[in-house]
């Protein structure tokens, strides 16, 4: 491995954009709660779910950006870009939690059924403040749906050594997350949560995904390319997909569950989220060699205004993916105090995306503007591109 | 999913179920599948029956009338009125805040002193609400099978309730998927009270966002669980009648 990574044209890959995008709207409308307009999400159809996709692109696009700083600047100057990304993430996560207990002390207050007395047993946190607002602030209290942001967090925090490791020793890089990835399973390593639990995502195994992407980032994708466009790879990848779509429809018709051989199952089950079942990996490898011959790099097709919605969302993923949480919890209070019809979860699903949208291009314009006359220089760290 | 088939229930009966009284029946599709239930088979052969509810908060009503109009003794009252030549008797072990390894721990106890052929295990919703590890969550489940099969009883399933006032608070789905896939993996049925309960809201049935002190709603969802539960118990019978004496 004496052949220093080659980096990809300069200009930025598109579909890195139009995918992340796109999986930020996927996660949108699956957070909303019993959102019918969520069936359409591919977590509907394969054991792998936007998560992946966001997880695998935000490593690639990491890599790209701070593996060019940390060639240019030194390790210091990248490693201190990193933290500040990180940062922000910390900062967007806290003001997801404010949101969220906003949503929860109104639920409190003004909640009451009898039906309902074990559940309403969730909102006892409210009753000591102190601990549970620390806990949130150590990342250890996640509230349903605000699991991504944390990880987010941890994956920066250790990208600075892994990133000068992945410009070195490439290889040596990947599998050393590998077997990382293989000891936490091994071994049950997972951070602690509050009040009890590990955390949804565990970052010891989704770690593998973002390095993942970080490796495709500098030369990898280039070195795998004959491997994804063979028509082996190709015929296996499809089969796999299909494979999962069928077990996939035995959850939704149990009938079909008889029809699963009992060492099937034994050998499936559990497919575990947390430490990113290697199912689900599979999946996703699959999805994306898949998508990859339809979406070849460089298509004409991207620069069609069909596409750029999605494309300027994924430029703008931490600011569109608050957003998107944001969205869910307004979504959520519209079907419980507003209207529960289908049509009302039509129109939810359709309003966020558009806001969505709509906030990313105005941060585009703010980009533009504020790169415009002056001399970026002036800008100074904080105020800059947080969310 | 779902949502496409509950748009083909109601372009294929529409009217039919408004018109109809037993509004209960109209998540009828939802409630689960049957699986033989071999002991309990056996014991209604003999007419008798003993059943034991284990559960947590939602298995019991508030109230002075709380214990006589939770689905326990709806089930009982459903279960007596349709085998009417066997003695039906439904004891129950409910508390609330308890989650699945609590609940395997009282078990063996409960087991032994009410002697069921049948246990009724309501879970899900107290792991959700703590954040139990999914792996912990299936291996309590697992083992209470296996300690309910030891004693010579069967075990049916029932998970959460839909409740979705609460839905971004809670995230039931994971224990839902769980409950479903150690229900088939063990062969025993389940009675997914989420998805009954879901497809009432959905068809403007019960008003689950409602905020209300009165206990008309609750009692009458108990009721319908009740026997819904009942109908599922009488299936799962009916496919473990011992073979000899099914001379019928």
């Amino acid at each position: 491995m004496e052949e220093k990574p080659t980096m990809a044209a300069s200009d930025r890959d598109l579909r890195l954009d139009l995918f992340r995008g796109l999986a930020l709207w996927l996660i949108f409308l699956d957070h909303i709660p019993s959102n019918a307009v969520s069936w359409i999400t591919i977590r509907n159809y394969g054991f792998s779910d936007a998560t992946e996709i966001f997880v695998f692109i935000s490593g690639y696009t990491a890599a790209f950006v701070y593996g060019r700083a940390m060639r240019e600047n030194g390790f210091i100057v990248a490693s201190a870009r990193v933290l500040k990304r990180a940062w922000q993430v910390y900062v967007a996560h806290v003001f997801l939690f404010a949101i969220y207990l906003a949503e929860i002390s109104y639920v409190a207050s003004s909640f009451d059924n009898p039906l309902y007395t074990e559940e309403m047993g969730v909102l006892d946190f409210l009753k000591n403040p102190d601990v549970t607002i620390l806990q949130a602030l150590l990342l250890k209290f996640k509230p349903v749906n605000m699991d991504v942001l944390p990880l987010y967090i941890v994956l920066l925090l250790f990208f600075p050594p892994m990133l000068w490791l992945l410009l070195r020793a490439p290889n040596l890089a990947l599998v050393g997350s590998a077997v990382l990835y293989a000891l936490a399973h091994a071994l049950d390593w997972n951070l602690a949560a509050y009040p009890n639990g590990e955390w949804m995502f565990n970052p010891f195994a989704w770690q593998l995904l973002f390095t993942f992407g970080a490796w495709c980032a500098l030369g990898g994708a280039a070195r795998l390319s004959p491997w994804l466009n063979s028509p082996l790879v190709g015929g296996l990848s499809i089969g796999y997909l299909v494979f999962a779509f069928c077990i996939m429809m035995t959850w939704y018709f149990p009938r079909l569950g008889a029809l699963v051989p009992h060492f099937l199952s034994d050998v499936l089950y559990p497919i575990d989220k947390t430490d990113l079942d290697v199912l689900r990996i599979m999946h996703f490898f699959a999805l994306a060699t898949v998508t990859l011959h339809f979406v070849p790099r460089g298509w004409s097709a991207l620069k069609r205004p069909i596409f750029q919605p999605a494309i300027v969302c994924g430029q703008h993923s931490l600011a569109i993916f608050c957003m998107g949480v944001f969205l869910a919890f307004a979504g959520h209070f519209v079907f419980t105090e507003i209207s529960n019809r289908l049509i009302t979860h039509v129109a939810v699903s359709v309003i966020g995306i558009a806001a969505m949208v709509a906030t990313a291009m105005v941060l585009s314009w703010y980009k533009a503007v504020e790169r415009g006359p002056r001399p970026p220089s002036i800008k100074p760290g904080f105020a800059g591109g947080s969310s | 999913m779902r949502a496409i088939a509950l748009l083909a229930l109601l372009a294929l009966g529409g009217p039919a179920w408004a018109e109809n009284q037993d509004v209960c029946r109209t998540a009828e599709a939802q409630v689960g599948t049957s699986f033989a239930l071999p002991h309990a088979a056996q014991s209604v052969a003999n007419k008798r029956l003993n059943v034991l509810v284990v559960g947590a908060g939602s298995s019991a009503l508030p109230g002075p009338e709380g214990v006589r109009k939770a689905y326990p003794a709806r089930l009982q009252a459903a279960l007596a009125a349709a085998m009417p030549d066997t003695v039906v008797t439904v004891a129950s072990d409910v508390e609330p805040r308890r989650s699945a390894g609590q609940m395997v721990r009282v078990l063996p106890a409960a087991l032994s002193k009410f002697k069921p052929q049948l246990v009724i295990w309501q879970i899900g919703t107290v792991d959700a609400m703590q954040g139990v590890d999914p792996d912990e969550f299936s291996q309590a489940l697992e083992e209470g099978a296996s300690i309910t099969r030891a004693a010579g009883a069967d075990l049916i399933l029932v998970n959460a309730q839909y409740s979705p006032r609460t839905e971004s608070m809670i995230a039931l789905g994971a224990y839902a998927d769980l409950m479903r896939r150690v229900a088939s993996q063990q062969e025993m049925p389940l009675f997914d009270r989420f998805s009954v309960m879901k497809t009432w809201a959905d068809l403007g049935i019960f008003d689950f966002y409602a905020k209300t002190k009165k206990l008309d709603t609750a009692e009458h969802v108990h009721d319908c669980i009740g026997r819904l539960l009942a109908d599922l118990v009488l299936d799962s019978v009916k496919l473990g009648e011992p073979q000899p004496q099914s001379g019928r």
